[in-house]
C-alpha cells in the first residue's frame, strides 16, 4: 500500500528525460504513439526508482491519452513499481527449475541477511528484496537480478550473496 | 556429434560484433535473400525446410507465413517474441547475448520475404542487457548497409527496432504480446482474427519465436532442403534445448532432432547425467506447461521403443504416456525432489501469471495453488486429489488463450503419474514435512501393455 505522504510525491521531469521520450516515440506510426507507452515507463522509474502518480500523470499527457491508461499499465506489469523501493531491488527467481537447485534457501538467507520481509525497504534505505517468476536463466540457477540495468547474478551461493550485498554497500556509500 | 547450424561459431571470439560475424560468413544469406530469392522464393525454402515454430506450439514457419494478408494500402509487420518466460526455457536469452546478429540476419530476410518495412523485437523486460546488445548490434549492421534505405542496393527499405517488455509471462502469447506492443495490457485477443489478418494496429502481422527467426538464415543459405535432411520425419532440423534441474551439465544444447532422450541426459556430450550422483525422477521435458512423466516414461515409450528428442516421440503416447517438445525446457528432477512441491510452485506461477480475462483460468489457477499449499503442508484430503483433477478438466479448453491449457497440464499429468506421492501427503502428513517421497518405483520398468483386442 502506499503511504499517505507517498501519493503526493511530485517528480519533475527533466529536458533530458524529454528528449528520451522522443527518441522512443520515433519508432511508431505517428498515430500509434502509445505503443511508446511500456519503455517510456522503464525510462522514468530508471529515473526516480519507482512510478509515481505525478510522473504517470505527466506521461499520460506527454503521450496524449487518459490517465487511467497509464495505470493500468503500470499495474499490470510486475516490473513497474508503484511504490518506492530500496536503491537496490534484488529479484530473487522462484519458479521451479531455481528451487530444484536451492532458491527458497537463497531467499530465506537474503530474507535474514538484510533483516526485512519480502517487499519491504531496510532503515538505510539501500536495500528490499522480493521473489519474482521465472528470469529464463534456468540452467544457471539459482539467481537474481537488480535493476534499472537488470544485472544478472547467476549461480548463488550464500558466500556469493555476501559478498554481493557488500559491494552494493560500498558502492552506494562511495 | 551434431551438427551445428545455430551455435556453430558461438565460442569465436567477439561473435557478438559485426566484424568477427560477417568474416564468419555472417549476413551471406541477407545478401543471397535480397540479390537473387523473391520474398515467395524464401517462403517457399522457409516450407522445404520443415521449420517447426520453436516457441513452444511446434506450428510450420513456412506455412504461417505463406498465411499473411497482402490488402494494398497497409503495412505488414514481422514481429520477433523474445518475450522467453517459460519456466524451463533459457536459449533465447543466450542467443541474443552470444550471437546477436543471427537473429538481426534472420530478421532482415524474413522482414523482406513477408514484405515488412518495420519489424520489432518484443524482450521481455527483465532483459535489458540483451536489449542494450540488439540495440548496439542493430547500429552495426545499419552502419554496414544492412538495415535502413535501400538494403545492399536493391532498393528495399527496413527498420528493425527493439520493443521492452514489462515482466508478464502472458506476453509471449502472441495476440498478448501485440497488445502490449501496443502499449497495453497483455490480454490475448479472441482469435479469429488472427494476426495474420489483423495483427499489430489491425495490420497483417506474422509473431515468431528468436529460434525460429534464427533459423530462417542456415535454411536459407543452405537451402530447406538440405536443413529438412537433418531429423527425423516431420521433426526436422536442430533444436536448442534449455536443460535444467539436478543435471551434472545443465546448459544450452544444439541437438538435431532425433538425438534419443537417454544420450541426451546420460552422454557426456550433453547433460552427463544426474547431478551428485543421485537417480533421475521426473522430467519435464519442454518447458513447465507440458505434462511432467516419472523417470520410467522418459527413456522408453509405453511401447518400449526408445524416446527421442523429436516432436512425436516426446508425445508418443498422448497425454496417457507422453509428453511434449513445448520450448524444449527440459527439467531434470532427482529422487531428492517433491512432486507436489513442484506441482504447487507450477500452479502458483501460473496463478501469478493469469492475466484475469477469462474466469476459468483467474479463479481455476488460484483454487489449484490453494488446494496444492495445503496438500504440501500435510493440511489436505484425499477428496483434494480429484478436486484438482476436476478444476484442471474446467479450465483445459475453456479459454480465450492457451495459458489455461498450461496452468491445467502441469497439474493434470503430475497426479495422472505420481498420484500415491499426492496421497501419500495426505496419509503420512507429519512425514511429509520432514522428508520428501523419495524414488519410490518410478523408475521401475513398466509392462509392456497388452495389446487391445479389437
Amino acid at each position: 500500500m502506499l503511504k499517505i505522504e507517498e501519493t503526493t510525491v511530485v517528480h519533475d521531469f527533466s529536458p533530458h528525460l524529454y528528449q528520451q521520450f522522443q527518441e522512443i516515440v520515433k519508432r511508431y506510426p505517428v498515430e500509434s504513439a502509445k505503443a511508446a507507452l511500456l519503455p517510456i515507463l522503464h525510462v522514468v522509474q530508471a529515473e526516480f526508482g519507482w512510478l509515481s502518480v505525478d510522473a504517470m500523470d505527466k506521461v499520460a499527457e506527454y503521450l496524449d491519452i487518459q490517465p487511467i491508461e497509464v495505470y493500468e499499465v503500470a499495474s499490470f506489469y510486475t516490473m513497474y513499481f508503484l511504490r518506492p523501493q530500496g536503491k537496490y531491488m534484488l529479484e530473487v527467481c522462484r519458479t521451479g527449475p531455481c528451487c530444484l537447485v536451492g532458491a527458497e534457501k537463497i531467499m530465506k538467507y537474503i530474507e535474514q541477511k538484510l533483516g526485512v520481509k519480502e517487499g519491504d525497504v531496510t532503515p538505510d534505505g539501500l536495500f528490499s528484496w522480493r521473489g519474482v517468476e521465472c528470469l529464463a536463466a534456468c540452467g544457471f540457477a539459482p539467481v537474481l537480478q537488480i535493476g534499472p540495468e537488470y544485472t544478472f547474478y547467476e549461480n548463488l551461493t550464500e558466500a556469493s550473496v555476501d559478498q554481493l550485498i557488500s559491494d552494493l554497500t560500498i558502492k552506494a556509500n562511495n | 556429434m551434431g551438427r551445428k547450424l545455430l551455435l556453430e561459431h558461438i565460442n569465436v571470439p567477439n561473435i557478438n560484433t559485426f566484424d568477427v560475424y560477417r568474416s564468419k560468413g555472417g549476413y551471406a544469406a541477407v545478401e543471397k535473400a535480397l540479390k537473387t530469392l523473391s520474398p515467395e522464393d524464401i517462403v517457399e525454402e522457409v516450407k522445404k525446410s520443415g521449420l517447426r515454430g520453436r516457441g513452444g506450439a511446434g506450428f510450420p514457419t513456412g506455412m504461417k507465413w505463406s498465411f499473411l494478408a497482402k490488402p494494398e494500402g497497409k503495412p505488414r509487420y514481422l514481429v520477433c517474441n523474445a518475450d522467453e518466460s517459460e519456466p524451463g526455457t533459457f536459449k533465447d536469452r543466450f542467443l541474443m547475448t552470444k550471437i546477436p546478429h543471427l537473429l538481426i540476419e534472420g530478421m532482415i530476410i524474413g522482414s523482406f520475404a513477408l514484405g515488412a518495412k518495420t519489424s520489432y523485437i518484443y524482450v521481455r523486460g527483465e532483459m535489458m542487457p540483451q536489449i542494450r546488445i540488439l540495440e548496439k548490434a542493430i547500429a552495426e549492421a545499419r552502419n554496414a548497409g544492412f538495415l535502413g534505405k535501400n538494403i545492399l542496393g536493391t532498393g528495399y527499405d527496413l527498420e528493425l527496432y527493439v520493443q521492452p517488455g514489462g515482466g508478464a509471462y502472458i506476453c509471449g502469447e502472441e495476440t498478448a504480446l501485440i497488445e502490449s506492443l501496443e502499449g497495453k495490457r497483455g490480454n490475448p485477443r479472441i482469435k479469429p482474427p488472427f494476426p495474420a489478418i489483423a495483427g499489430l494496429w489491425g495490420c497483417p502481422t506474422v509473431v515468431n519465436n528468436v529460434e525460429s527467426i534464427a533459423a530462417v538464415v542456415p535454411i536459407i543459405r543452405d537451402g530447406g532442403e538440405e536443413y529438412a535432411k537433418i531429423g527425423v520425419g516431420r521433426s526436422t532440423g536442430t533444436k536448442l534445448i534449455s536443460a535444467s534441474g539436478n543435471l551434472v551439465k545443465p546448459g544450452i544444447y544444439e541437438i538435431e532432432l532425433g538425438v534419443p532422450v537417454e544420450e541426451f541426459i546420460y552422454s557426456d556430450e550433453y547433460c552427463g547425467g544426474i547431478a551428485n550422483g543421485k537417480r533421475l525422477k521426473a522430467v519435464v521435458a519442454g518447458g513447465s506447461s507440458v505434462p511432467i512423466l516419472p523417470a520410467n516414461l522418459i527413456n522408453k515409450t509405453i511401447n518400449q521403443e526408445a524416446r527421442l528428442m523429436t516432436y512425436e516421440s516426446l508425445s508418443d503416447g498422448g497425454f496417457a504416456t507422453g509428453s511434449m517438445m513445448g520450448s524444449g525446457g527440459f527439467i531434470a528432477f532427482d529422487e531428492d525432489q517433491c512432486i507436489v512441491r513442484n506441482t504447487w510452485n507450477f500452479a502458483r506461477f501460473y496463478h501469478h501469471e493469469s492475466c484475469g480475462q477469462c474466469s476459468p483460468c483467474r479463479e481455476g489457477t488460484g483454487w489449484m495453488e490453494k488446494v496444492l499449499h495445503r496438500l504440501e503442508y500435510g493440511h489436505g484430503k484425499l477428496s483434494d486429489i480429484d478436486l484438482l483433477v476436476d478444476v484442471s478438466r474446467k479450465i483445459e479448453g475453456n479459454t480465450i488463450c492457451p495459458l489455461g491449457d498450461a496452468a491445467a497440464w502441469p497439474v493434470a499429468s503430475a497426479i495422472r503419474h505420481f498420484r500415491d506421492e499426492f496421497e501419500w501427503h495426505v496419509t503420512e502428513p507429519k512425514f511429509c514435512l520432514q522428508r520428501n517421497y523419495g524414488l519410490a518405483h518410478y523408475a521401475d520398468p513398466l509392462p509392456k501393455p497388452e495389446p487391445v483386442a479389437v
